[in-house]
């Protein structure tokens, strides 16, 4: 182990010398997959039914897992922190779900699909993970369709597609602008019909509150019953965490309010290793926040971009309506700067145009963090009714929120936290580095890289749900003879005593700053910190300021009520707890990478036209990091070795 | 601050299922109109929490109307007074200064008080299990075009398939009943090719759980089409009924 001394005071950066493994197979990269399947043990299907397996979360990555596992004969038992396993946030995605289908005969395939994911990812994704998310694309859409998932069809019947940022194929697919429900709903009734049969076990309003980790292997759960406040105990042979992003360490971000990270990272601090969590993508196209009390942001789909486009006016001084500013004296900024994609650069390239015209002070409004998504030459050219038969919900949304109706005014929009690329460190199994504990969706860091395009993380959720965890997890159960546990071994007691000592010490604070301060409070130093740009500096700032918010939480924590009964207000700070020791260790990774890449945009590292500046030669790796309690954390290093694609810088004009 | 609003709020207040409940009297002061519904109880709350008094439990998540967590009865009405919005895309622009507020969970016999506003609305799921799906295993998919299906039917089974499930039509049926939420699900399969096959045992299972988790029978009132936030159409009851007696008569 290697000491590297960095120029924070009293921080080291402490690095693991010997390298993680993310365990690609090797051969071919088109038959990486299909070759590793067929070497797989299988487990037979009398034996299925003595492993029990947990599933935590019930969004596209968990709905999908708990199903197909059930129907493959294991004993499932999901846990969701909703009221129904319907709820999950993955019910708000809007646009679609990307597969290389080449429906649209306009040269798509599985290595298009590979390279755009590889290349708007940054280079920084492991590439036997992205081939094989390309390759089972087209298989999802199959199973959704036969679900009965109502995908958009073409008069003639067939399934239609639409186009997204960082591609210059027509692939994906979408259900108006309700693509995540529908798919959800999909996966929902696959799992209700295991749940009839009895093959799943269902529990709802549950949070998972800590792992148990026996002889170095994961053996079940501890939860917190959100309605009695009664801590429960579960074990089974492994365990699936699909309990989604942190995107709500930031307070404001498009995520749902149950959205949080707490199950991830309990694991962490049982020893699962946490990668690149400063990769949070930013999303270009949200509605600006309205005042102090905003709860949240509510997106506006990528799909906008296809007809929507983009501008400010050309002087910062032009305080005219939109609709008296003539068109020489608008500044379609993104069909400017990059005439290739226009509107459909990816969305961390999009997001920081945005950001860049309105620091020039062209921005909208009182706060000037707005720009226009204008719809009019789209209406003139395809009609309003096109329009609204392809927008008309997103547009109704608008209205709610705003007041004012996109058909007759451009919509103002502006960049918010949206998606989190980074995650739980997974090798090619989808399994972390504790055995038996395997990371699907969005909670893992898998392969996106260090940015994710748009409809890319249905794909996904679904892809390792469906056809990725059935296999690994089969083979993980069929190499491993696991003794049996009770739920009486110590590791249970000492877990539960500590789940409870920890609800009691945040009720017995007493203080006067409420945890919605508090979040409001992390939020800011995260946005303004560790945001959509970064530098040394200020991420040296953040690393100062988040544990003075740590201690302030410890110590003057306002929370009232009980533990034994639905008490929201403890909920939301035990998740603040955790998202507060998060954020430390997003600053301390985002410190790390001395570099630019995706979403991740450090301004001492950008070409000289201000895109993101890589360094391949230092930071072609993963960052896993590994929790040591009272203690800074280790960095492991995962090498991204590219075989098959050359890396490059991104170009998008 | 430029425009905002004064209100009197009446909310129901019970701590668990099995104690009696009653309502409490709160006043807001310079309420900004621009705030969503839920965004002024959050406002309330933290004034509670910071008078000591614990805050009120209300459901929400997405708070993008989607994913049908929230909702509650606002004098009277599902949802609150815009239609086709849930209490979370409510904006307080829609009241006016000086305006009573009655706020109360969704009442119906299966739907349990948990707390205060939160109810439990388990009994859906169960009517799903029931046979709201499609019976096919991962994989065994054919290719997706394959399967064909003309725009306007894909359209039609799309505005039954958008329920989300809120409970509002529920709350808001003078017998409780669930046929907006169940038929639209039946009615999403149904005209699909896909649903085909197992229909008449599906519209059968699913009417008896309907019934057996307590919800009462349909008569024809139409307030649930009237609260439902995704503006599902009753007719989708009148095809489920239709699908119930073919799936009967042979």
């Amino acid at each position: 182990m290697s000491i590297i001394k960095a120029a924070l005071p009293e921080k080291e950066i402490v690095t693991h010398v010997k390298k993680l493994d993310g365990k690609s197979p090797g051969g071919e990269l088109h038959d990486k997959w299909s070759k590793y399947k067929s070497e797989m043990k299988l487990v037979n299907p009398a034996n299925k039914r003595k492993y029990n397996i947990i599933v935590v979360g019930s969004g596209l990555a968990g709905g999908s897992a708990s199903a197909t596992l059930a129907e493959l004969g294991y004993n499932v038992k999901t846990f969701c922190v909703q009221d129904t396993p319907r709820r999950a946030h993955s019910i708000a995605a809007q646009g679609g779900i990307n597969a290389a289908k080449n429906y649209q005969n306009d040269g798509d395939s599985v290595q298009r699909l590979f390279i755009d994911t590889i290349k708007g990812g940054d280079y920084r994704a492991r590439e036997a993970n992205v081939y094989r998310l390309a390759e089972v694309s087209t298989n999802i859409i199959d199973q959704c369709v036969a679900q009965g998932v109502p995908f958009a069809r073409d008069y003639g019947g067939l399934l239609t597609n639409r186009s997204f940022g960082g591609a210059q194929v027509s692939r994906t697919f979408y259900a108006r602008g309700q693509t995540g429900q529908q798919l959800l709903l999909g996966a929902y009734s696959s799992m209700m019909r295991q749940v009839s049969k009895k093959q799943i076990e269902l529990f709802t309003n549950k949070e998972m509150l800590d792992l148990i980790v026996i002889d170095g292997k994961a053996r079940g759960i501890v939860v917190r019953d959100l309605k009695t406040g009664d801590i429960e105990k579960h074990t089974a042979e492994a365990v699936v965490l699909c309990s989604g992003g942190y995107g709500n360490v930031f307070f404001l971000s498009t995520n749902g309010k149950n959205s949080n990270a707490t199950a991830a990272w309990r694991c962490h601090k049982k020893g699962a290793l946490m990668a690149n969590p400063c990769f949070a993508q930013i999303h270009p196209t949200c509605i600006p926040a309205s005042g102090e009390y905003q709860s949240k942001l509510t997106l506006m789909s990528e799909s906008l971009r296809n007809d929507g486009r983009v501008w400010v006016p050309k002087s910062a001084d032009d305080k005219r309506a939109s609709e008296d500013i003539p068109e020489n004296d608008r500044d379609y900024f993104l069909e400017r700067m990059y005439p290739a994609y226009g509107n459909l650069v990816p969305r961390d390239v999009g997001s920081r145009a945005i950001k860049r015209v309105c620091d020039e002070g062209k921005g909208l409004g009182a706060t000037g963090r707005a720009v226009y998504l204008d719809f009019g030459s789209a209406m003139d050219r395809l009609g309003e009714k096109n329009i609204s038969d392809k927008y008309g919900n997103l547009f109704d949304m608008y209205e709610t929120i705003t007041g004012e109706s996109p058909y007759k005014k451009p919509m103002r929009i502006y960049p918010a936290i949206h998606y989190v690329m980074g995650g739980l460190w997974v090798d090619y199994d989808c399994m972390s580095n504790i055995p038996g504990l395997f990371v699907l969706g969005e909670a893992n860091f898998s392969d996106h890289g260090a940015n994710r395009l748009g409809a890319s993380a249905l794909m996904q959720g679904l892809a390792d749900g469906y056809f990725v965890i059935p296999y690994t997890l089969g083979n993980y159960l069929a190499n491993n003879s696991l003794d049996a546990v009770s739920d009486t071994a110590d590791e249970f007691k000492e877990s539960i005593d500590e789940v409870k000592k920890r609800n009691e010490s945040l009720l017995k604070i007493k203080g006067s700053s409420t945890v919605l301060e508090l979040h409001r409070e992390l939020g800011a130093v995260m946005w303004d910190f560790v945001g959509m740009a970064r530098t040394k500096d200020s991420l040296a700032q953040a690393l100062e300021k988040i544990p003075q918010i740590k201690d302030k939480f410890w110590s003057d924590l306002n929370l009232i009520g009980n533990d034994d009964n639905l008490n929201k207000s403890l909920e939301n700070a035990s998740r603040l707890a955790d998202f507060i020791e998060l954020g430390e260790l997003m600053a301390l990774d985002a410190y790390d990478r001395e570099e630019s890449c995706g979403a991740h945009f450090r301004e001492e590292y950008q070409t000289s036209e201000g895109e993101p500046l890589r360094n391949d030669e230092k930071y072609a790796y993963v960052s896993a990091w590994e929790y040591i309690p009272d203690s800074s954390s280790i960095l492991h290093k995962e090498d991204l070795n590219y075989e098959f694609v050359e890396m490059t810088q991104r170009n998008y004009k | 601050m430029a425009n905002t609003i004064n209100l009197k709020l009446q909310v129901w207040r019970q701590e668990s299922a099995d104690s009696s409940g009653d309502f409490h009297y709160y006043s807001m002061e310079d309420v900004p109109v621009d705030i969503s519904f839920l965004e002024m109880l959050d406002i309330l709350n933290e004034n509670l929490t910071k008078s000591g008094i614990v805050p009120i439990s209300f459901d929400s998540d997405c708070r993008e109307g989607i994913c049908g967590t929230c909702g509650f009865v606002i004098n009277g009405i599902a949802h609150g007074p815009q239609s086709r919005t849930t209490v979370c895309q409510l904006h307080m622009r829609h009241f006016n200064d000086g305006d009573t507020l009655v706020i109360e969970p969704f009442r119906a016999t299966p739907f349990k008080i948990v707390k205060d506003l939160v109810v439990d609305r388990g009994s859906f799921d169960k009517i799903i299990q029931a046979g709201g799906y499609v019976s096919i295993n991962t994989g065994n998919g054919p290719d997706a075009n394959s399967i064909l299906i003309g725009k306007e039917d894909a359209e039609e089974a799309f505005d039954s398939a958008a329920c989300i499930g809120c409970g509002a039509c529920v709350a808001s049926c003078p017998n409780a009943s669930a046929a907006l939420f169940t038929s639209a699900k039946i009615s999403h399969l149904l005209q699909l090719p896909q649903g085909q096959i197992e229909q008449k045992a599906r519209v059968k299972s699913m009417v008896d759980k309907m019934d057996e988790e307590g919800f009462g029978a349909c008569s024809n009132h139409a307030e649930c089409e009237a609260v439902c936030p995704k503006g599902i159409s009753i007719k989708n009851i009148a095809n489920m009924r239709r699908s119930l007696i073919k799936s009967i008569v042979k």
